[in-house]
């Protein structure tokens, strides 16, 4: 059998699973929103760094707006444009965040904390500290019951977060919000796992093509061979480093139309996303 | 209660069940299947004074103590800590290993996947390191957070360990990830990514759970007695359990199947539960769904049952909004603490104990169950047959899980 096919649930005429780019959302230094980091991806628009300034969730009531941290917020305002360009209500997806660090800078308060003389743990500060804090956050705002997993698989989060979404979405066969987030660690933790700069993206996958659609998708592993990632426009390759969930750059540039200059996506193209112990998500990009 | 309003349509049924080739797991109530099922006949539980240091004071608590001696294989020490020690345990319990090895002739080292939760993998390495810290306040070399703190370290060294080249995923769902893992990895199998998949979670005690759940006043200073009328919390416990997840055909027969998974989310509070346990309804209605079934054809509920106020009240409020107070439920909690990210799988093999002795484990160490509860809750143990199992999981940010587990003859 091919890898990642199953006769009788896909077209066995071609390898992997298929989804449907319905919506994306970005947000990182330089990329405030997908259309205008779409230029810059597509290399139509020069990328300049910039602050990321992420907004206080919307979605939140007063209360637990409060208790977001950089982490929730990037993920939340990433996955708020995916489903809005998507034209989905956001109680709609069944959902995968996923992120290499999860809320480092909880994690790294708490970690104070238990060593500080007399240190007491906030209980705020320890429910946030869960690594489906985000995705919490998420449902509670969406005012969504659907089924909602957190992944965090280190370096390999982006394609294995990918590879896990297309899964859901050729199994269920219903539309998956893929939310990928890594905001910075605070010190110590900074010097054992390097990112420094703060990054979120989000795509909605459907199982049919939809209006406005992106590109479709055929995503499968590979247990061997090369990666194969095409390059970035200047800077951006040096975000791609600086962060676990930057990850997703090589993707959203193709999504982006690469040099094809379409803007809105239309090219062919395939990436061969390498995993830290051995082999490949592959996704292979059409016209939808 | 009202039924939840949604948009989603009902859950299918799933094509056909996945085997369950191999199930083993390491808990305070035992090391593998016969010791856990030892335990449970003759209401032993494993529950002790916590005598770690550095601990919230007068706790209780499920510890494993048989993991201190695990050495892992050498090639493999960089993943040394007491997380990835307590998964090398199970997988060198009730011949999991093994099995694993015979299902990697059938089906090649790359069509099977590994997929596995944890709360906090190895982060009590980091509490170790912090204590090491230097003058300018960094970390000691020699620790490496990659292999140890990082929740993926689990599903890496599990790979490597049993020599599996398909895709291997960590998920972090609170205390469903355990059970969470059951329902993803039947996702790629579906897929078609894998034909098979080592599921399951792993979960050890460390400061920042026990001081965390301190902190919000959920910790009873008693062994924890989940459904009792004066329960006051729950004791935390470290588990590894693990399962061998197969594709197979419909009529085709196995001794133990994964029936159907379901999950949800509260959309609620991210430590509280809905108070008419809504989410929780949904996951085991999707559940149900997609193994096809009535509520009526399930024989056991092993409940999440923590042992605070809140949860077991929840559970409660669900359970007979479903079934009535119809089914015997119980927690098995009372025997080997709340494992966290460990409790789903823990207590998907506690179900095939259930189902491969006819027993419903009466939760232990209550002497009168919440007068409020309406469900059939056992305090005592029952002998009856037991088919199907429906086991429930529910976390921190509103997560929920339902696996149905079956027999032979489900």
């Amino acid at each position: 059998m091919i890898p990642g096919t199953l006769p009788g649930t896909l077209p066995a005429t071609l390898p992997g699973m298929v989804c449907h780019v319905a919506g994306v959302g970005l947000l990182g230094p330089g990329l405030p929103d997908w259309e205008s980091g779409a230029a810059a991806l597509a290399g139509r628009a020069p990328w300049t760094a910039a602050p990321v300034v992420p907004p206080p969730p919307a979605m939140l009531a007063a209360t637990e707006r409060r208790r977001t941290s950089l982490a929730v917020r990037l993920a939340l305002a990433a996955a708020s444009e995916a489903v809005s360009r998507a034209g989905l209500p956001a109680d709609a997806p069944d959902t995968v965040f996923a992120s290499s660090n999860g809320d480092g800078a909880v994690v790294g308060a708490i970690l104070e904390a238990l060593h500080a003389p007399g240190g007491a743990i906030s209980p705020t500060q320890f429910h946030n500290s869960v690594h489906n804090a985000a995705a919490g956050y998420w449902n509670i705002g969406a005012g969504s019951m659907c089924p909602s997993v957190s992944l965090g698989c280190h370096d390999d989060t982006v394609p294995l977060a990918l590879l896990q979404a297309a899964a859901q979405v050729a199994s269920e066969r219903r539309p998956v919000l893929l939310c990928l987030y890594d905001a910075p660690l605070p010190p110590p933790l900074d010097a054992l796992r390097h990112t420094t700069l703060p990054f979120a993206c989000a795509l909605v996958l459907a199982p049919e093509p939809t209006p406005g659609c992106l590109a479709t998708l055929r995503v499968r592993h590979l247990t061997a061979g090369p990666p194969d990632e095409p390059a970035l426009p200047a800077g951006l390759a040096a975000l791609r480093a600086a962060n676990p969930a930057a990850r997703a750059l090589p993707l959203l540039a193709a999504l982006a139309g690469g040099g094809t200059g379409s803007g809105a996506g239309g090219g062919t193209a395939t990436l061969r996303l390498g995993l830290a112990d051995g082999g490949a998500v592959e996704v292979g990009l059409a016209p939808c | 209660m009202t039924e939840p309003e949604t948009a989603r349509p009902g859950p299918r049924p799933w094509r056909a069940p996945l085997r369950i080739a191999a199930i083993t797991a390491v808990s305070a109530a035992g090391v593998g299947l016969a010791a856990t099922r030892q335990a449970l006949r003759e209401r032993r539980g494993g529950l002790v004074p916590c005598d770690l240091p550095d601990m919230p004071a007068g706790i209780w608590i499920g510890r494993v103590a048989a993991v201190e001696s695990v050495r892992l294989p050498a090639a493999l020490r960089a993943f040394d800590c007491r997380n990835n020690r307590l998964a090398e345990l199970g997988l060198a319990t009730d011949g999991f290993d093994a099995a694993v090895a015979r299902a990697r002739a059938r089906h090649g080292a790359g069509r099977i996947a590994v997929v596995l939760g944890t709360s906090t993998a190895g982060i009590a390495e980091t509490e170790a390191a912090w204590r090491r810290r230097d003058a300018e306040g960094r970390l000691p070399a020699d620790f490496d957070f990659a292999h140890t703190h990082d929740l993926h370290a689990l599903s890496r060294y599990v790979r490597a360990r049993l020599g599996l080249a398909g895709p291997a995923l960590t998920l972090s769902t609170a205390c469903t990830s355990g059970a969470r893992a059951f329902l993803e990895a039947r996702s790629l199998i579906e897929a078609g990514v894998a034909d098979a998949a080592v599921v399951g979670g792993v979960d050890t005690l460390c400061r920042m759970t026990l001081h965390g759940f301190d902190a919000l006043e959920l910790l009873s200073r008693r062994p924890s007695r989940p459904c009792s009328a004066d329960r006051d919390g729950i004791s935390i416990g470290e588990a590894a359990g693990f399962a061998l997840l197969e594709r197979m055909e419909s009529g085709e027969e196995a001794a133990l199947r994964l029936l159907g998974a379901g999950a949800s989310s509260d959309g609620h509070h991210m430590s509280a539960p809905h108070p008419e346990g809504l989410g929780a309804v949904l996951a085991m209605r999707a559940a149900l769904g997609a193994a096809g079934l009535e509520p009526g054809a399930i024989d056991y509920v092993n409940l999440h049952g923590t042992g605070t106020r809140a949860n077991d009240a929840m559970e409660d409020r669900a359970m007979s909004a479903l079934f009535g107070g119809r089914v015997p439920c119980s927690s098995t909690k009372g025997w080997t603490g709340h494992t966290l990210g460990a409790a789903g799988a823990l207590e998907a093999a506690v179900a095939a104990i259930c189902i491969g002795d006819g027993l419903v484990p009466g939760c232990l160490g209550v002497a009168a169950v919440d007068p409020a509860f309406r469900s059939d809750v056992a305090v005592a143990n029952r002998r009856l047959p037991v088919r199907r199992v429906l086991s429930n999981s529910f976390g921190f940010g509103g997560s929920n899980a339902a696996l149905v587990i079956g027999g032979h003859d489900a």
